[in-house]
This record gives structure tokens, sequence and C-alpha cells, in this order.
């Protein structure tokens, strides 16, 4: 904590945002991790109807089954299910990652930086995967 | 909100169970992923799978036991989240009230609705 002050008084203050504050305003990766995990729960949450319904479609019967088969043709659905692709992909490796720091694993600054891009790297790559997928690229 | 000089209406233990609450449903949520992810990858290696494969898959009792067990944790969990939303952002009492109400009432209605999707299979 000693060797902060130097560095800690040179560090730029960002108390209540002033509008012109929020032109050079960065969050840290952490930050950004953290907002998305919020983003992606509220957006899974909206999204339960939309995924218990395909969900029943998919089991009711075979002609049901079909029907959602032909649904999924539809590119704005497609868009849609990227989107809870990425958000339960983030949701759930931000979480991993909060759990990890529950139990003081890489708490450090340094290490909780680098986990933080992990993050990242993990779900930007596989959400990537999923839509090439999806849009039956591969 | 003050009473008297020095207490708060806050209950006592309630935001650690909640807390907790929130992990350990998550760390269901995870392992069910996990293990689905993992059951899919096996049985698509073994052929074809369609309608058959897909409900035979949710035919087992254990199965829909399993799967409405890591919903009502999904439920419970998008509760204690979608709460702190609320708590976070909507600071008029009547609307952070009515929104509280209608997503609980929503989030039990979706638990109905999972457990009669499982058992009409």
């Amino acid at each position: 904590m000693a060797n902060e002050t130097a560095s800690a008084r040179a560090r730029p203050q960002f108390r209540n945002l002033s509008l012109a504050q929020l032109a050079t305003y960065r969050l840290p990766a952490a930050g950004i991790v953290s907002i998305l995990h919020r983003v992606s729960g509220v957006l899974l949450f909206l999204m339960l109807p939309v995924l218990l319904w395909m969900f029943e479609l998919s089991l009711n019967t075979e002609s049901t089954f079909e029907r959602l088969r032909t649904a999924l043709g539809n590119v704005l659905l497609k868009i849609v299910l990227v989107a809870v692709v990425w958000a339960i992909l983030h949701h759930l490796i931000a979480g991993i990652r909060y759990l990890a720091l529950d139990l003081h694993w890489g708490i450090d600054k340094e290490p909780a930086r680098r986990s933080a891009l992990a993050v990242f790297a993990v779900s930007l790559p596989l959400t990537l995967l999923a839509a090439l997928w999806l849009f039956g690229v591969i | 909100m003050a009473i008297g000089a020095k207490r708060l209406v806050v209950g006592a233990h309630y935001g650690l169970r909640d807390w907790l609450a929130q992990r350990l449903t998550a760390v269901i949520l995870a392992a069910y992923t996990l293990f689905i992810v993992i059951y899919l990858f096996v049985a698509r290696a073994g052929g074809t799978f369609g309608y058959d494969e897909w409900a035979g898959m949710f035919a087992p009792v254990w199965m829909k036991v399993l799967t409405l067990t890591a919903l009502l944790a999904l439920f419970y969990h998008a509760w204690i989240g979608m709460r702190d939303v609320w708590m976070d952002y909507v600071r008029p009492t009547g609307i952070r009230l009515g929104l509280l109400l209608l997503t609980m009432l929503w989030l039990i209605f979706c638990a109905i609705w999972a457990a009669q999707i499982l058992w009409s299979v």
C-alpha cells in the first residue's frame, strides 16, 4: 500500500463523471467484463420466453420439432440466437472468474486484469464459431 | 430508512444468504451446462441426431428431475440478479416494487411452464 502513494496521486480522478470526462474515461478490462456480465444476464432473462418456447416446440412432437427447424432458417432468429450464445458464454465464463475471485484466486491487479482479458479470449472466438455453425459456414 | 438514532431497517444476514444462493445456483448451472454439452457431443458422434434422439434424451425421469432442478436453479439465480438490477437502477419505490413483483410472478410462471414442458415428453 505504501508504494502506491506516488502513482496514486498522479492518476486522473473520476468521481461524478462530467460530460467532457466521458470522452476520456475508459473502463479497465475487468470493468468491461463486469458490466457485460450484467448486460448478458439481463439479456438472458428477457430471452427466457423465447428459449422456453423453442424448448417446448423441440420436444412436443415430431411436427413441432420440424416447425422449429424451419423457423430457425430465419436470419433474424439466427442473429438473436448468436446474441443468446454470446450471452451464455460471457455470463458462464465471467461467472467462473467471479467464483475464482470469491475464493481469492487471482485477486491481485495483474492476474485479475489477465483473467478479465482471458474471458474475452475464450467467449468471443467460441461465439464466432457458433455463429459460423448457425449460418452454415462450417 | 432510519428508526430512532441508529437502527436501520435491514434484515440480518439475508444479504449473505442471497449472495451464497447466487453462487450455489451458479455452480449447479455450470455443472448442468457442462453435462449437457458433453452429452450432446457424445450423442451426435453416434450418427444422426433428430427428434427421436432429442426427445429420448428427456424421456427418463432422472433426466426430467435433473433438468427441472437446473431450471429452478436458473430461475432463482435470475431472481437474485434481476432484483439487484432493479434495486440499482430504479429508485421510485412504487415502480421498483411493481417490477420486483412482475419479475417474481414471471419466474414462477416460467418454472411451472418448464415443468409442464418436461413432463409432456
